[in-house]
Parts: structure tokens; sequence; C-alpha cells
């Protein structure tokens, strides 16, 4: 399979992978996908109290396209609100990336990670 | 100097040993007469290429040269087997019984004959991916006319029990088919000895040419076939249309060559497999596919688990193998041998097969174990599944939102 430019570059040299410690402040975490359908994206996020994402990590189980897609997104959620972060689509990583049309399931995954790292952040914070 | 990707697919094809394309050369050029030509020097000579070729290829395989019939490969060569054999017995019976880790070629072909009536019955396999000959016996009815087991698995390189499934079908009177495309040069084939009716060939998978494969139809007891080809009734009428005089040339080469050198060849392959295996068994995690003893010397399917398998495929883009995910090819379906050997899906998605050759080197082999170490370990690094493993959690205990 021919692999964007793009892909490659975030597959060989992926950005932010690790992991926060549970106990840090502010450090949610969307764990989205499962391992019987190939692909599995752990993202986690560290929010200031100005309630800017200060910091994000991710691990992947998964295609090229995959990691691709999640690395990207640990460097587009960094300096974002989470309602900005929110706002990121798809269809954007997708073009950023130029996935091929069967790869497009991965960027949906990076967009549900992101809902599902907010999404326990507001449980964790709103609670 | 190693050369990039370094070959470890030999069960997909091999090279045409340079022994054997030197000797094809001149069938095309200066000797390219058709070897049904009766009436000149032309194709005397071809016809005595021809059955010099059918006593090499019968040599290896210790049948007589009468029993052996040309074909474009070993799928053609199941097909007419198969369909052959099913037409020709179906007033005794239409059930026919193969087996789940069976090639394409021969599942495919069944298929085509329950769909014109016939029914079959498909073998599971045990975890080590060999069959068990009580759950054969037990699936054996009075109508059931044809039994199909492949010597040598393409995936696992598991060695079926073809001894003792002839014995059973003997017995019983059932002819008995058996897909050798992956055993010749790896394991004796004696069929003197072996109560085995009709057998299939290829030469491209012995260093041999693509494009020529041969059927073995056993004269005593006579086994019957319906041609599925028809035409200037060549072979007997089995197999109509003008004699590749090259490239069968080329596999009896290659078969002369498999029989002098096997003994040597596989000792020297299978030192390299362990080798292989001792250095990527190092690894956590790693799961060896099909029995190591029941298995030819040149095979080594292994599962990493916690990594997936496209991913996998990415990272050893150094190397030429094949792979049990089939992501690659958009679609999600792991490879159905390892499902049928019990493997969950991601681990079959996350095996790699090596096949060694003739021209694997101990430095190619030296160099696949530091690439295997170096991407595992990056690729588990990025795995959240590895570091789930790592803190003790039990992944199937897990509720996962399927997507």
């Amino acid at each position: 399979m021919a692999y964007s430019e793009k892909v490659l570059d975030h597959y060989e040299n992926p950005r932010n992978v690790g992991s926060f410690g549970k106990e840090e402040e502010g450090v949610a975490t969307g764990m989205v996908g499962a391992p019987a359908c190939g692909d599995v994206m752990k993202l986690q996020i560290k929010v200031g109290k100005d309630g800017v994402i200060e910091d994000a990590k991710f691990k992947t189980y998964g295609c090229g396209s995959a990691i691709a897609s999640s690395s990207l997104v640990t460097e587009w959620v960094k300096g974002k609100t989470l309602d900005q972060a929110l706002d990121i689509k798809n269809t954007q990583i997708a073009e950023e990336l130029a996935l091929p049309p069967v790869k497009i399931h991965c960027s949906i995954l990076a967009e549900d990670a992101i809902k599902a790292a907010v999404a326990d952040y507001k449980k964790k914070h709103e609670a | 100097m190693l050369k990039f990707p370094i070959y470890l697919d030999y069960s997909a094809t091999t090279p045409v040993d340079p022994r054997v394309a030197a000797k094809m050369i001149p069938w095309l050029t200066e000797h390219f007469g058709n070897p049904a030509s009766r009436s000149h020097a032309y194709g005397w000579e071809a016809e005595k290429a021809v059955e010099d070729a059918r006593e090499q290829v019968a040599a290896l395989v210790n049948a007589d040269a009468k029993e052996i019939i040309w074909t474009s490969g070993a799928t053609e060569s199941n097909n007419l087997a198969i369909k052959g054999a099913a037409h020709f017995y179906q007033g005794k019976g239409k059930h026919l019984i193969t087996v789940k880790t069976e090639h394409k070629a021969v599942l495919d072909t069944v298929r085509e004959l329950e769909r014109e009536g016939f029914e079959a019955t498909y073998l599971d396999v045990q975890e080590n991916g060999l069959i068990d000959l009580e759950v054969l016996k037990a699936a054996i009815r009075p109508d059931t006319i044809v039994v199909s087991v492949m010597f040598v698995n393409n995936e696992v390189g598991v060695v079926q029990p073809i001894a003792e499934i002839g014995e059973i079908c003997r017995e019983k009177g059932i002819v008995f088919h058996v897909d050798a495309a992956q055993a010749t040069g790896k394991v004796d084939i004696d069929l003197d000895r072996l109560k085995v009716d009709l057998m299939s060939f290829c030469a491209h998978k012995t260093y041999g040419p693509k494009g020529i494969g041969a059927l073995y139809v056993r004269r005593k007891p006579r086994v019957r076939l319906e041609a599925q080809m028809h035409g200037g009734g060549h072979e007997r009428g089995l197999r109509s249309g003008t004699l590749a005089t090259h490239q069968i040339v080329g596999m009896g080469e290659s078969f002369r060559i498999a029989r002098e050198e096997m003994a040597e060849e596989n000792a020297r392959v299978g030192k390299l497999r362990d080798r292989l295996l001792a250095g990527l068994t190092d690894l956590e995690a790693t799961f060896v596919n099909g029995d190591l003893a029941q298995r030819v010397p040149h095979n080594l399917n292994i599962s990493f688990a916690y990594v997936e398998g496209e991913s996998l495929i990415m990272a050893v883009k150094d190397i030429a193998v094949s792979s049990g995910s089939a992501c690659t090819s958009a679609s999600l379906e792991p490879s159905y041998v390892l499902r049928a050997l019990g493997r969950n899906d991601e681990l079959a998605h996350s095996s790699i097969r090596f096949t060694i050759g003739r021209f694997t080197t101990e430095e190619e082999i030296d160099y696949t174990i530091k690439l295997l170490h170096d991407k595992i370990g990056k690729l588990r690094e990025l795995s959240p599944l590895w570091e789930m493993y790592k803190d003790g959690v039990d992944l199937d205990a897990v509720q996962w939102a399927a997507h």
C-alpha cells in the first residue's frame, strides 16, 4: 500500500508517544477501538488551570494510518481549549495525512479519541 | 553484502536456479519443435526432452514416468484431480472430504463441486495444525468418493500424516488426492509406499519456473479421471494442450537437483531456521504457529502479541515475508489457516511467515533477528495493549467498544 509522506513521517517518528502518570493533575484519558478490530488508540491530555490543553500523549495499536492519525492529533490539541479540541474533525485529519478511502476509519477513531479524552476530563472535573 | 529486501518468502515462490534456467533456454530458441510433431527431428528431440523430464519428476517421488501428467501448475493439478475424480466416480457417491487449512485451489474447487450438487466435509485441525485421524475416520461416509489433504501446509509448514490417511482411504476404496506443491524437495515422497492415488506438483516452489506443474495419476490400482481440458488428446487425453517444452525441461531439471541435493540442503536450511527461531522466540510474548516437530525445515510462522499486523509489515520492509494479516488488501479477514489453528484475530493478524531457501545466508538471518528485535520493541513501546499487558491487565476481560 502506498502511504503519503506525512503518514510515513508520523509512523517513522511518532510525536508525543507515552503516558502520563495516573495521578498527575489535570490528566484525562480516552481509549477507543478494540484489539479484534485491529486498532486501539489511547489519547491522554493534560489540561492546565486555565482550561487549555498543555500537553498530550498517545499510544496506538494499529496500522500506519492509525499511528499517524493519533500522532497528528497530539500535536493539534496542544494549546487548544477543550471546546476547540472538540472542533477537530476526522475529515481534517484525513485531509492532512492524505489517507486513502480504506483508512478513513483511522481518522474517525482519532476524532473519537479526542472526544473520549475530553469526556473523561469533564467527568472528573465537573462531578 | 546484503541485498534488500532480504527474500524470506520461499514458500510464495523461489528464484529459478541458474542451472535450471541454463537448461531451459535452448528449448526456447534452438530446439523449438512441438513435442507432438511426429514427422520430423524438431518434434522428436522435443518429445525426448519432455520424456526425460517426466522421468526426472517421477524419480523425485518414486513413481513411474507413465503416471506423470503435465499441467500448468498445482492449481490446475488440484482442479483436474478433484473435479476429474469426483466427476468420474459420482455414480458411486457424491461426498468429498477435505481440510479447513487447505490451499484455496483445493477449497474453491470443492466449493465449486458443492454448487454442482456434491456434498463436502471440511475437517477441523488440531491446535498444532495437524489433522486428527479419528476425526477423518468419523467423517467418512458410505458415499465418500474423494479425500483431499495437502502434504505440507503453505502457511505453517506442518506435514500431514499422509501415509496413515492413505491406509484409511485405500481400505475404504476412496480416491486419495494430495496437494504436494509445498512438499517437493522438502520431505521424502515415496509413491511406491504411500497409498496416494493423485498428487499435485508445481515447479516454481522448488527452484523451477512458474507456469508448469504435474499431476501424478496412479496406475496400480488404476485411478480414472474425467478430463477438464479438451483438445488434441495430449497426455493420454487427460490434459490437452501443446506441451511447453522449455517449462517442462525446467521442471525436470529442478526436480533432479532437488532429489540430489535435498538432504544436504534441508540440513543447512533447517539450521538457519533454528537460528531464526531461537533469535525470535527470545522476544517476550511470541507464539510459534503450527507443530514444530512435524514441520518442513524451512518454515517459521510466528505471532507477535500486542503489535498490529499491518504496522508490523510496514516496520519490516527490509525483509520480504508473508503476513497472516489481510489488512493491506483492505479486508479485515485474517489468515483462515491461523484461525483454524485456534489463534484469535489479533494473533492471526500479527503473524509473520518466514520461509528460508537455497540462497539464504546466515548473515541475512542475523540481520532479520536484529531487525525484528528493534521493530517489535518500537511498536510495543507504542502499543497501549503492551502497556496494559505489562501492568497486568487481563485484556480479555476489558470491555472494548467495537467499531
